[in-house]
């Protein structure tokens, strides 16, 4: 079952190799990965998919909060959370596709940011579950090639993950 | 270091009053160790740490002891902490002199050993770029230190050190790395001390909830076959004397795993032993059958549960643990408690006396049962059938001629396991292994660091003669430092452990574990010209009537170190044992030869044939 993971890091060199090596060494598969910095300085964000059972699931996260540069987890559940990934893919697209493809960019409020003579390049910001049923509508076209962010998750309401943290002085 | 007829530098630059002093990188490496309190530094110098090495030469607050191996001062390191309980430090320089160090620090991140290791880095500026010497140490030890730091910039160094030890010597202890590039050491900055600890990310929890401890100690008091399952822990944490309070207040038995040998007295009535794979039959049949136990930083290895699934069926599980990802890792708790051991024993023995109100809970079912397995097997050996020296006796009699205030340092294999089968431990501190890496070499340094911190103790380093010949250039530390140690060879001539196992899984197909280091061999090396090389006093002993008079020599040489060549029979074996994957319901006594034994206590079961003796009448598998 996948999770998503937020941890709230000090922004420190080689602290995304910790957090990848970790995950390696215990043999847990990280779905996908999002880093970035937060609204506080020396602080990053790094948002984690990952697809294990909830009992190993507690277990990486003990081990994250090991690390002594990790400052807090917090798993984020789809219900009480905003999840979005961004995408960019490049779909065949001649005279007889175009318009069909571009109706379902419409549908899916997606948009094209190139075009050309055989092709289109289109992104797309979605939930996954979203940008996955995109990428099938689009497939029968051909798709020529796809670049895809990790996911980035807020919780929602007014509670911040930042919030009672202690701000690194450096 | 390249001999240079000028001065070292000055010391320290002219400040102006209540500004910072300026300092060199490398001078406030020195400054900061001096400041923080270490008094002790095992190392060796190269290109990249050579301005750390200077001001170390002025120094009179630290004994820096140059070793002849970096591997040898970080074992050392580890020594000297486990010992100890003080942080032990070592030095190296970049890429290989830093690679050298990886193995202890593994080994010091495996045991949770209190560890600071300081290696010189290449010019920042050339880092990156295959530079000579290079080797990216802070990468490599990741995944095998609780933290590491790379620092390049001079202002950086006291903070770094200071928050390197703070991490290495709280919560959890374990190794961190300080990398340092040549030119942070070069650099001249402001010495500010104390330096702000910026760890926002670093919490430890000291003081475990109030709640958990109630239901832990209501647990104990409804218990009817109840374990104190002691680890490490109890030593790092030196909770000992309030081990002993819980353990005499509930009357429970307690076995202490090999990283916890000496952390309750084997004198003592509620001991039964190391449990696990070589564990006493009581020892491992205690936790096997329980139904409560309770686990004070102790971490349930493989070594110790056997298949994890079939450990303890019926046990319930308190786990204390100040790291919560130990807690309900392998096994899951019933009451979880993160905390300090040493105070949540003190809050536990508070709330176990208010929930049994003036009573004690009766074990005396439980402690029948227990009682006849100690009868019935106790802890033995069969004599050797070759004529040659049974290495338990040596180690035995090393103990027994030795005592209790000794440090006791071994190596890894067989005659581990009979070091803490055979010695009797009263004290903790009192026994240094590698527990969790199983290291070999370990032995001599660690034993060399051990008798660093307690020069007034006797240090006895029990080794094999695989390990040997993997860190015996450390004696020559030892001898021109003035560090007598005491080293006893168990001399089978064989790589032993492998050995066993081949002897009993692979039908005594000795694939590579012949050394010919021993009886009716050419003897490479020479274990007491070895020694006499060194300067050390080398003895040889190859029959009983040797042994004592060879350990009381050893004791009463002081004046350099002392190496015994024992030997041993190579046939000897390790009992008793738990075959590595199945329960440890399966333990074996001696060859083919396992207890029966029942859920109902009644039946504790009777070994019909002699169990001594067995272990060498048999030469092959027992599957």
């Amino acid at each position: 079952m996948s999770h998503v993971l937020s941890l709230l890091v000090e922004d420190k060199p080689g602290l995304l190799t910790r957090v990848a090596g970790l995950f390696a060494r215990r043999g847990f598969n990280i779905e996908s990965l999002a880093v970035g910095h937060t609204e506080i300085p020396g602080l990053s964000r790094i948002t984690v998919v990952v697809d294990v059972e909830d009992l190993p699931l507690e277990q990486v996260t003990k081990q994250l909060n090991k690390l002594i540069n990790v400052i807090k987890i917090v798993e984020l559940e789809p219900a009480q959370s905003v999840q979005r990934e961004h995408l960019l893919v490049k779909v065949r697209a001649d005279n007889t596709s175009r318009s069909q493809i571009l109706e379902a960019v419409n549908l899916f409020r997606a948009k094209v940011v190139d075009v050309s003579t055989d092709a289109l390049v289109i992104e797309v910001t979605g939930d996954t579950a979203k940008t996955q049923a995109f990428l099938r509508v689009l497939e029968p076209f051909g798709i020529r090639e796809l670049a895809q962010s990790g996911l980035l998750a807020m919780g929602r309401g007014v509670k911040s993950i930042t919030e009672r943290v202690a701000v690194p002085k450096s | 270091m390249p001999a240079s007829p000028s001065p070292a530098p000055a010391s320290s630059k002219t400040a102006a009053p209540d500004e910072p002093e300026l300092l060199s990188g490398a001078e406030a490496v020195v400054r900061t160790l001096e400041l923080i309190g270490v008094t002790d530094v095992f190392g060796l110098p190269g290109g990249a740490i050579l301005p750390v090495y200077d001001p170390l030469m002025d120094t009179d607050k630290i004994r820096h002891i140059l070793v002849r191996h970096e591997q040898g001062a970080g074992h050392a390191a580890e020594g000297y902490a486990s010992a100890s309980g003080r942080v032990g430090v070592a030095i190296a320089t970049s890429g290989p002199g830093a690679t050298n160090l990886v193995t202890a620090i593994a080994d010091a991140h495996m045991d949770s050993v209190p560890m600071l290791a300081i290696t010189g880095q290449v010019f920042s500026t050339l880092m990156g770029t295959d530079a000579f010497q290079e080797a990216d140490i802070v990468g490599i030890t990741m995944p095998i230190t609780k933290h590491s730091f790379l620092v390049k910039d001079a202002a950086e160094i006291p903070a770094t050190i200071a928050a390197a030890y703070h991490i290495a010597s709280t919560g959890r202890p374990g190794p961190v790395l300080v990398d340092i590039t040549k030119d942070a050491q070069q650099a001249t900055a402001p010495f500010v001390w104390p330096p702000q600890l910026d760890l926002p990310g670093y919490r430890p929890v000291t003081k475990a909830h109030g709640k958990q401890i109630v239901a832990a100690a209501q647990l104990i008091v409804e218990a009817k076959k109840p374990v104190l399952y002691v680890g490490g822990g109890i030593i790092r944490s030196k909770a000992s004397a309030e081990l002993l309070a819980l353990a005499e207040a509930t009357g429970a038995p307690v076995v202490t795993t090999l990283m916890a040998r000496g952390a309750f007295p084997d004198s003592h009535h509620q001991q039964l032993g190391m449990p696990g794979m070589h564990g006493t039959v009581p020892a491992v049949l205690a936790l096997q059958e329980s139904d409560l136990i309770v686990a004070l930083g102790a971490r349930f290895d493989d070594r110790v549960t056997g298949k994890a699934a079939l450990f303890a069926p019926k046990a319930k599980v308190v786990h204390v643990d100040i790291d919560p990802a130990e807690i309900s890792k392998i096994r899951i708790a019933d009451v979880p408690i993160v905390g300090d051991v040493r105070d949540v024993l003190v809050d536990l023995l508070s709330a176990f006396t208010d929930a049994a109100a003036g009573t004690k809970p009766d074990f005396s079912a439980w402690w029948k049962y227990l009682d006849d397995l100690r009868e019935e097997f106790p802890l033995g050996f069969a004599p050797t059938t070759d004529g040659l020296l049974s290495p338990q006796q040596v180690i035995q009699r090393i103990g027994e001629l030795t005592g209790p205030e000794a440090v006791y340092a071994a190596g890894v294999g067989q005659h581990q396991m009979w070091a803490a089968q055979f010695i009797k431990y009263e004290r903790p501190n009192s026994w240094l292994n590698s527990g969790g890496a199983g290291t070999m070499g370990y032995s001599v340094p660690a034993a060399m660091g051990a008798k660093v911190a307690e020069p007034d103790r006797v240090v006895w380093a029990i080794d094999g003669d695989g390990c040997f010949q993997m860190t015996n250039q450390e004696l020559a530390t030892c001898v021109i430092n003035n560090i007598p140690i005491k080293v006893a060879i168990i001399n089978n001539s064989s790589l032993g452990m492998v050995r066993q196992w081949q002897t009993l899984f692979y039908n005594g197909r000795y694939s590579n574990t012949d050394l010919n280091t021993g009886h009716q061999t050419m003897r490479v090396p020479d274990f007491v010209k070895l020694a006499e090389a060194y300067g050390a006093l080398g003895i040889r002993v190859e029959s009983e009537d040797q042994v004592d008079a060879a350990i009381q020599l050893a004791l009463e040489t002081n004046d350099r170190p002392v190496v015994i060549d024992f030997v041993v029979s190579a046939d000897a074996m390790v009992w008793p044992m738990v075959p590595q994957g199945v329960s440890n319901s399966y333990v074996q006594y001696a060859i083919d030869h396992s207890p029966t034994w029942d859920d109902d206590m009644a039946e504790t079961g009777r070994a019909e044939d002699t169990p001594r003796g067995a272990a060498h009448t048999v030469a092959g598998g027992n599957e």
